[in-house]
């Protein structure tokens, strides 16, 4: 059963059972996103697809709802866009964002994010927090310091690799990617070394080793495809 | 155990105590227990023994009677032979004065530890959800029993079918008492109704219910100890509110989610669920009708975020406890993906009386829109601290000045902070405003789970909202960005403002930082978050405008400082 709602003005038609993220892309708007990545549950992190849905008096997020008949949804109003800088800006302070000296240059979504809102300068403290670099794996290596803690390859790990040798350790911002029981990469006994964190890592958090500056480009599509490969057998994407 | 049964245990039990004289209450609550009270208990023991008074009286661990701050309380109740029972309360009780108690049973009050039960913190109250507290042996089922308990539960499972359960509730005008105010009967009505196959479940095996109850007793507000005084001093209320509540819903599982800092709430509600399921009030077809009903304890780790129901119930799942976005509503879908109905302590401990007494007398108590009563914890700058049960709509002067007692000699009222870290500070202006659900939002606070801090005119507001902003930050549990970054950067401010070293701009960005956490955040945590800043800067604004200019905020007599151009 289709569902037609409006989308900033715009008169679209959904599949039911679609989210808001999903319909608005089809349609051909964009919504911004670091946590959703196509072929992974959502979680509704981000808080950057938040849109505006009249007749509610909260702020819904795009990759969680899904369409209704008759929903009026504005994705990109002043108050929306000031939200998602100061969210930006907020992950820039938080950890250690320095583009010219990360492997992920030109190739990072958070990046990319700033330049999509718009973000010429931060007004937050800068916390530069002192956090690890882990390059026990003999493949791959993880910076902590250029985390935003999406949980893209905590998940990519446990729904599509199924090792679920990544999870979370702490909560706040004291929040740390770990391996295993907090192990090293390299001592985790259940990574299969498949690399699928890596490719879902929208920053230079994971990276493959050896990669100097700019030369990590992360292949997120690929797990889009590996999903779709299993569940429906379809190879072409 | 079928109402015969359950009449003749009440009938036997009161005709025990009727055969004693006098009855000795000693409170054996978290703050008296702490105070050595179980040690009084067993002095005054003792020296009944020794005066060969123990065929005339006995002595009875209670929950909390309410006034912490005199504890360790003993109630004495004697029965006069010309009138009714007569009671003393005595405060600041030592095991050394348990003789000299003993010798004045019967005749005159031991003067020096004595303390007026006329007076209002006492007369002031209105108790419903603590009517047992300090009056019923917490490790008891047959005293619980004694003053009508499991009545409630066996009414609705002999008289009453689910919906008129759920009807009766949702007259009572019931509201939701973990802080949202959610009218409690539409909740039961949507869990009921709720079909348990719409989503995928993963029930662990061995467990036969497809919808759940949850028990939200994580109460994690600093300085709350309203659910743990109830799950301490009234534990069988809250199983029977449980088993009602799954016999509306059509639950046949609950599960009570318990902090586990507090080992003695743990501790006898084990003993109530042991209890409770040997005597046939749990378990398979209790009082003898189809209805099974069985409940597990699960023990928070101490985060701050569990008391979110769905964080709470991806904890019990067992998973990390994180909150998800709504809807899907737990309503619809929660417990492994089952329907499940997640009530506070307190709103279930409201059920029984209910039951037995009719929506109609509910509805007869507070205001228009909060019917009932509502439990707080009355703690900071005043000379009564402690638990305290009102009717709703009573306004909050009466609350701090005439049952609180005031201020402490030279000081002055300040403000009132309600909701714990997720509320406001209210100021003097508004206190002659009714204490309920709508009133306390109009004013930028929320009635939270009960939490109340009163302040005096020596409180800095800025370090309160500091304070209340650190507690956010270390609890956020940082899924979310503007809750994780946004509670840091909030304290940075706060803390930068604190030291002089803040500038108007600082203050501007802290405002809209304040906004974004409040609007964007996933769950209740970091949406409410900012309210102790938002609070104070609405109404204590020249504090943090006095600091900015690196002025102290309060001079010396005490008055706050007005702007200088």
């Amino acid at each position: 059963m289709a569902r037609t709602l409006t989308i900033n003005d715009q008169e679209i038609s959904a599949a039911e059972g679609q989210t808001l993220l999903e319909a608005a892309r089809d349609a051909g708007i964009y919504i911004p996103t670091l946590c959703h990545l196509d072929g992974l549950t959502d979680v509704g992190a981000c808080r950057l697809c938040l849109v505006e849905i009249v007749g509610s008096n909260k702020l819904m997020p795009a990759c969680t709802t899904r369409v209704q008949e008759g929903m009026v949804v504005y994705t990109d109003t002043p108050r929306l866009r000031a939200y998602r800088r100061q969210i930006v800006e907020l992950l820039f302070a938080e950890r250690n964002h320095v583009c010219a000296v990360c492997v992920a240059n030109g190739n990072c979504e958070l990046q990319n994010m700033g330049i999509v809102v718009g973000m010429d300068h931060v007004r937050y403290d800068y916390l530069f927090p002192k956090l690890g670099v882990d390059l026990s794996h003999e493949r791959f290596g993880m910076d902590h310091n250029r985390c935003i803690l999406c949980t893209r390859c905590v998940r990519a790990c446990d729904q599509i690799e199924g090792a679920h040798t990544l999870d979370v350790l702490g909560r706040g911002a004291h929040s740390m990617i770990v391996h295993d029981m907090n192990v090293p990469w390299g001592e985790a006994t259940t990574c299969t070394s498949c690399g699928k964190c890596v490719m879902a890592c929208p920053t230079g958090a994971l990276f493959k080793q050896g990669s100097t500056v700019a030369e990590m480009v992360h292949n997120a599509e690929k797990l889009a495809f590996l999903r779709a490969a299993r569940e429906r057998r379809v190879w072409n994407v | 155990m079928n109402l015969e049964e359950l009449n003749a245990i009440a009938h036997s039990e009161r005709l025990a105590q009727a055969q004693k004289r006098h009855h000795l209450h000693v409170c054996v609550g978290t703050a008296c227990q702490a105070l050595n009270s179980e040690q009084i208990a067993k002095a005054l023991q003792a020296a009944l023994k020794q005066r060969g008074l123990q065929q005339d009286a006995a002595v009875k661990c209670v929950g909390c009677p309410g006034l912490c701050s005199l504890g360790p309380l003993v109630e004495v109740i004697s029965k006069e032979d010309s009138a009714g029972p007569r009671s003393l309360l005595y405060q600041f009780v030592k095991t050394e004065d348990a003789d000299e108690i003993v010798a004045h049973l019967g005749g005159e009050p031991v003067k020096r530890l004595e303390t007026p039960l006329d007076q209002p913190f006492f007369t002031r109250q209105l108790k419903i959800v603590l009517e047992n507290c300090g009056k019923v042996d917490p490790e008891r089922i047959e005293d619980y029993i004694a003053v009508g308990g499991y009545q409630a539960l066996m009414k609705v499972l002999t008289e009453m079918t689910p919906q008129q359960v759920i009807d009766e509730i949702t007259r009572s005008g019931l509201r939701g008492r973990g802080g949202a105010g959610f009218p409690t009967g539409l909740k039961w009505g949507t869990v009921a109704k709720a079909d348990p196959n719409r989503y995928p479940t993963n029930v662990p095996e061995g467990i036969q219910s497809r919808k759940f109850v949850i028990c939200n007793g994580d109460e994690g507000d600093p300085g709350a100890f309203m659910d743990r005084s109830v799950m301490e001093g009234d534990p069988h209320r809250v199983l029977e509110g449980m088993a009602i509540a799954g016999y509306a819903v059509g639950a046949n599982y609950g599960f009570i989610y318990v902090r586990a800092e507090y080992p003695l709430a743990v501790k006898r509600l084990r003993t109530a669920i042991r209890q409770a399921q040997r005597a046939g009030l749990l378990g398979s077809n209790i009082g003898g009708t189809p209805f099974s009903f069985n409940v597990e304890i699960r023990l928070g780790a101490g985060a701050f975020v569990c008391g979110e129901e769905t964080a709470l119930i991806a904890s019990i799942e067992g998973g990390r406890g994180l909150p998800r976005p709504r809807p899907p509503f737990p309503a619809e879908f929660g417990l492994w993906g089952c329907p499940t109905l997640i009530n506070n302590v307190e709103t279930l401990a409201n059920v029984p009386p209910i039951i037995l007494k009719g929506a109609d007398w509910f509805a007869s108590i507070g205001t228009e829109k909060s019917k009932g009563t509502k439990v707080f914890a009355l703690t900071g700058q005043v000379k009564h601290t402690g638990l305290i049960e009102v009717p709703m709509g009573i306004t909050l002067r009466e609350i701090v000045f005439d049952i609180g007692g005031g201020m402490p000699e030279g000081k002055s009222f300040k403000a009132v902070q309600t909701g714990g870290p997720s509320g406001g500070c209210i100021p003097a202006e508004f206190l002659d405003m009714p204490v309920d659900y709508e009133s306390l939002a109009k004013v930028g606070s929320i009635m939270g789970s009960g939490g109340m801090i009163v302040m005096d005119d020596s409180t800095d507001m800025v370090e309160v909202a500091r304070f209340f902003m650190e507690f956010c930050m270390d609890e956020s549990c940082g899924k979310c960005i503007p809750c994780r970054a946004g509670t840091v950067q909030i304290h940075r401010l706060l803390t930068k403002i604190q030291q002089g070293r803040a500038t108007e701009r600082d203050l501007q960005t802290l405002e809209e930082l304040c906004d974004l956490v409040k609007h964007t955040s996933l769950c209740g945590l970091g949406q409410s978050a900012p309210n102790p800043v938002i609070s104070t800067l609405k109404y204590f604004r020249e504090e943090y405008l006095a600091k900015i200019k690196r002025e102290p905020s309060v001079s010396a007599n005490g008055k706050r400082v007005e702007e200088h151009g």
